[in-house]
């Protein structure tokens, strides 16, 4: 390179409080998106809803006597699961909202604005885990309609937490797909392809015991199912470090690996 | 074909306080596959001007506004705005530009005030500054009442109006301008030319890119004219057309009854330019092209000789249009006389 380059300076750093009012500002953008359009938060509401009553009186009764009980046990059974689908579902609708706004001109706007690109992504995560506290909101007054017995407070909480920390890690995995792919219908399609065999190949609704020996080995390896089973233990009762640690664990791993590759994929799109 | 007009080869200006260049490009080179976007385009934008740069589709504006916006990062070359490095100090950079792309960078959802306020949070300003701004820009370009409104409920012109106040909000030494109307009917377009002049006169220095003759010769005081990538002239406007060779006398008789004559007395003089001698019977007057001064003294005495009385004589230069016909072989666009919204059709690279 010439001399001239030679006398550049370093590049300015943004700090911690910029950050901040960056992504403040961004949430704020966010939020008023749902107040414009308050039929994006139909889904927030309909899905605890619709699985719930879905699952209890499909499923319920038959589920529930392989449980040693009926319909009502299987109600303690699936709402800590439904709990821990929660995360994910806002998660995979993320992907799908962020491709269509980062096709929009206003991302080029962003990226040209002196402001850490994450921010971008950091507040588009912090309004879907709101979205997400709402939708559990629901999940728990329906759960309670159809039977469900709250017995441990602190518990229900503890897992709200848990579910909230493993959605945003995998919201990063659907933040880079919504960054990379082509169109929302393509990260619609990509998201249900991957959450679909993961959700039902998890103790989310059904206890594995009576699964085949292969997809049994699949769901004890499956993160969902450690978080369902650990949603249970807080909820309900019953063993839960183990369980608990290998969701934080697999937080802590996807976070780790996806964040900086989904930041780094919005920094050097074209 | 060389560059062989490029004015001034300016040193890089690595001051931000001072210097004259406000935005240097040297060499700069972006390849997409065999696509060569950029293929070592040179450019020099002085402080406090407007310099448009024109070409097709397809010749490389917008990845060279993308580049000079931290948007894309060059594969060789280098740039600087404001004396701030593209790639190496990409944020300092950002803190001085302001950028209107081709579609409106506004987001539609939010409000005009609410995408206002937003920007100026994002630009570091307290939250009462950029109340403050919002309402400043939104008055400035005619928005107050529509501040309230989702930008999805705008006009054409008032999204894109929308879009440079938000491009305003940081005070941005250097305004990238990305074909400002483009899609845009002629009243809209008339409308985003006046606030870009408006905006000029305040000091900040623009590029523009546009397809337009029209556009460039109302909004730049030097042009860029580029091709496939390349830059294939540069130089301050009546300096291209003069370079295009021709210019044309608009000669007008006293007398109308004397059009005629006057008319026939010119054609005699047998001088071709780049076009033959016109009667503009409208106007009163006849066009003839010439190519020289010594052509120019020969019209005069022509007119003498026959006794006819004028009423004035001007110089026209050749139009835009013209000037990139002959420069590049080939048309940059549509006539110019079909609007900006339905010439979008591409010149084939």
């Amino acid at each position: 390179m010439s001399a001239a380059t030679a006398t550049v300076t370093a590049d300015a750093r943004i700090p911690l409080r910029g950050h901040l009012r960056h992504t403040g500002a961004l949430v704020r953008r966010n939020l008023l998106w749902i107040r414009q359009d308050p039929e994006s938060m139909f889904d927030a509401i309909l899905f605890p809803v619709i699985f719930t009553l879905l699952f209890v009186y499909v499923f319920g009764g038959s589920i529930g006597q392989s449980l040693g009980g009926g319909q009502e046990a299987y109600v303690q059974y699936v709402v800590p699961g439904l709990m821990a689908m929660m995360g994910m579902n806002m998660a995979q609708g993320v992907g799908t909202g962020f491709n269509t706004d980062f096709n929009s001109g206003v991302m080029d706007r962003f990226r040209s604005l002196p402001i850490g690109r994450g921010s971008v992504l950091f507040a588009k995560i912090a309004v879907e885990v709101l979205r997400m506290l709402f939708a559990t909101v629901i999940l728990m007054i329906v759960g309670v309609l159809v039977g469900f017995d709250i017995t441990n407070w602190a518990g229900l909480l503890a897992s709200v937490g848990l579910s909230a920390v493993f959605g945003s890690a995998l919201m990063w995995v659907f933040l880079t797909l919504g960054v990379i792919m082509k169109s929302a219908q393509s990260v619609q399609a990509m998201g249900f392809l991957v959450l679909m065999p993961l959700q039902f190949g998890s103790s989310i609704f059904a206890p594995t015991q009576s699964m085949p020996g292969w997809l049994q080995a699949f769901t004890d390896y499956n993160p969902l199912s450690a978080l369902a089973d650990s949603a249970r233990g807080l909820m309900v009762g019953g063993p839960v470090a183990h369980d608990l640690w290998l969701t934080l664990g697999w937080s802590a791993a996807i976070t780790a690996v996806m964040a900086p590759v989904a930041i780094h994929k919005f920094r050097t799109k074209n | 074909m060389a560059p062989d007009t490029v004015i001034g080869m300016t040193r890089i200006d690595n001051n931000p306080n001072g210097g004259s260049i406000a935005v240097s490009v040297r060499g700069l080179v972006k390849h997409y596959g065999e696509t060569k976007a950029l293929d070592g385009v040179d450019l020099d934008v002085r402080e406090g001007t407007v310099m448009g740069v024109l070409g097709p589709n397809g010749a490389g504006k917008t990845t060279l506004v993308r580049i000079l916006s931290t948007l894309l990062v060059p594969d060789a070359g280098q740039a600087t705005v404001a004396g701030y490095d593209v790639v190496r100090q990409p944020r300092q950079l950002r803190r001085v530009i302001g950028l209107t792309g081709q579609y409106a960078s506004v987001d539609e959802k939010l409000p005009g005030w609410e995408n206002l306020y937003m920007i100026g949070r994002l630009l570091d300003l307290p939250r009462k500054d950029a109340r403050a701004r919002a309402d400043e820009l939104l008055e400035r370009f005619s928005l107050t009442d529509a501040a309230k409104r989702p930008a999805s409920t705008y006009s054409g012109g008032m999204r894109r109006r929308l879009d440079l106040a938000a491009s305003m909000i940081g005070h941005p030494a250097v305004l990238f301008l990305d074909e400002p109307t483009t899609g845009l009917d002629p009243r809209t377009r008339n409308e985003v030319w006046d606030e870009v002049k408006r905006m000029v006169g305040e000091g900040v220095t623009v590029l523009l890119t546009t397809q337009y003759m029209e556009e460039a010769e109302q909004l730049a005081s030097e042009l860029t004219v580029v091709d496939r990538g390349q830059v294939i002239a540069n130089g301050a406007i009546e300096e291209l057309k003069a370079k295009v060779g021709g210019r044309a006398l608009r000669v007008r008789p006293a007398d109308p009854m004397q059009l005629r004559p006057l008319a026939a007395a010119l054609d005699e003089l047998g001088i071709t330019g780049l076009a033959t001698t016109t009667v503009d019977a409208a106007r009163g007057d006849v066009l003839v092209p010439i190519l020289s001064d010594e052509q120019l003294t020969a019209v005069v005495n022509a007119v003498t000789a026959r006794g006819i009385t004028l009423s004035s004589i001007t110089t026209e230069l050749p139009s835009l249009d013209e000037v990139f016909l002959s420069l590049t072989g080939h048309r940059a666009s549509a006539p110019q006389d079909a609007t900006p919204a339905d010439t979008r059709e591409e010149v084939a690279v």
